[in-house]
């Protein structure tokens, strides 16, 4: 036979893509669930990172601190035929903040409440994402993370290291005067603002939109939470009782 | 084929079934002396476990791209045989990619496209243009994977020293604070992360090799 031949030619490469195709489809269903399962394993272990607990079984740790999984949309807590750990944010982003159905996760860790939200948007060059843990009182910035697929190493890329997400602690979500987190050009002072990278203005930016984008389905929820823990706090402190004494006073 | 028709039959590894698997180690290395592959070694050498995971993947895809081309090499047309390469190359491309995916997640994160990327590694179809259409299979596996340790080895060679130096770590181990360096004063040179770092490492390894193999010394 003539191997050179159009006919023998067209025959090679037709056996050849069809063979190819079939190895390469077997190879990804058969592998795919253990990609899924590495997925969910990555996901788990940033919302741990997030409250600070990092560990080698993301499972067990996730199944030991995080209590609780709601759905929220809107402010308020609803049922839904997705569970939370499964909703997809990328496409939950794409609705208007009125029409999401978000996660929360409620953790719990040696006696204290904390509870953690995802976040997604828009970098440079690709997505990115991060997960936001707030303290008890639903405002207080517990810990962030922060990841994305193809911002600039050295520059964009730098949100997901230490130095960027090392400022969020402590650091409020809500106040009178802004809602979210201020990515600032060198400047940052206060409780709502953090440097950004510099040469990494479009990720410092997409990082600040991203926060208060994602945040405004939560609002009501945490402000909720933020007024139930504010009132009993100063009861406790007893000053509650001081301020009537003083005003009797006067 | 005229090499197949010999009447005596070769070792498995006579001299020149060696020769075929050593070569590439030293004095026909594809990275410090034909200069292939140089990309890639510079992306993914700041740290060492990338590094040999990389190297490990170069050394699978080169090694199986050898034996089936080199199998396939009396059926393949002539006019579309680098095409049949190049599918060749990136479906066992993918697969590695899938497996890494599958089992090392975290290393695969860290390769990113550099495994997709393998398929344009000159060293893969370097090898099967120049060696294994024209050569048995065991000889092309030989070739392989003298080309995928030579390529791996200087891979990690180059990792070693950056990650020692850059980060003070070996594999994610801090021997550098182990031995107590930083008391005295000691600081990592974070120059060594930088990718052209990695190009004067793989430079001074050329120049330590021809300095210890005359025969790669060009004569002017």
């Amino acid at each position: 036979m003539n191997i050179n031949s159009n006919k023998y030619t067209y025959i090679f490469a037709v056996v050849m893509v069809v063979l190819v195709a079939a190895l390469l489809s077997i190879a990804a269903t058969s592998l795919k669930p253990f990609q899924d399962k590495n997925v969910e394993l990555e996901k788990k272990s940033d919302i741990l990172r997030s409250i600070g607990i990092e560990g080698e079984d993301a499972d067990a740790l996730f199944a030991k601190y995080i209590t609780e999984q709601l759905v929220i949309q809107n402010g308020a807590a609803v049922e839904s035929e997705v569970s939370a750990f499964d909703i997809d944010m990328a496409s939950a982003v794409a609705l208007s903040a009125e029409e999401r159905q978000v996660p929360l996760y409620k953790a719990e860790v040696e006696g204290n409440t904390y509870y953690v939200l995802p976040l997604r948007g828009k970098g440079l060059w690709g997505p990115i994402w991060g997960y936001v843990a707030l303290e008890g009182d639903g405002n207080t910035i517990l810990g962030a993370t922060f990841g994305h697929k193809t911002e600039t190493p050295g520059l964009g890329a730098e949100i997901a290291t230490p130095i960027f997400q090392d400022q969020f602690p402590g650091k409020k979500l809500f106040t009178e005067a802004y809602e979210g987190i201020e990515v600032r050009k060198g400047d940052a002072a206060g409780d709502q603002q953090v440097d950004g990278i510099s040469g990494g203005t479009i990720t410092s930016v997409g990082v600040q939109t991203m926060i208060s984008d994602c945040l405004a389905p939560y609002k009501k929820y945490l402000m909720s939470i933020a007024a139930a823990t504010a009132a009993p706090a100063v009861d406790t402190l007893g000053l509650a009782a001081d301020t009537t004494l003083i005003t009797a006073a006067l | 084929m005229s090499t197949e028709q010999k009447p005596a039959k070769e070792g498995l590894f006579s001299k020149k079934n060696r020769a075929l698997l050593i070569d590439p180690l030293n004095s026909n290395n594809p990275i410090t002396v034909q200069v292939l592959g140089i990309c890639s070694a510079l992306a993914i050498t700041v740290k060492l476990k990338p590094a040999i995971v990389m190297g490990l993947s170069v050394l699978v895809v080169t090694t199986m791209a050898n034996l089936i081309t080199s199998l396939m090499r009396n059926m393949i047309p002539n006019r579309i045989r680098i095409i049949v390469q190049l599918v060749v190359v990136a479906a066992l491309v993918i697969l590695v990619d899938q497996v890494l995916k599958a089992f090392v997640y975290d290393v695969s994160k860290q390769l990113s496209v550099f495994v997709g990327l393998i398929i344009t590694n000159c060293i893969i179809m370097g090898r099967i243009e120049a060696f294994s259409l024209g050569n048995t299979p065991w000889k092309s596996v030989l070739d392989g994977l003298g080309n995928g340790a030579a390529y791996g080895g200087i891979l990690i060679i180059v990792a070693f020293f950056r990650e020692l130096l850059g980060n003070g770590t070996l594999l994610d181990y801090p021997v550098v604070d182990m031995l107590g360096l930083y008391d005295f004063g000691y600081k990592n040179n974070g120059m060594m992360l930088l990718p052209p770092m990695a190009l004067i490492v793989v430079a001074l390894i050329i120049w330590v090799q021809r300095a210890k193999t005359p025969s790669l010394i060009e004569k002017d």
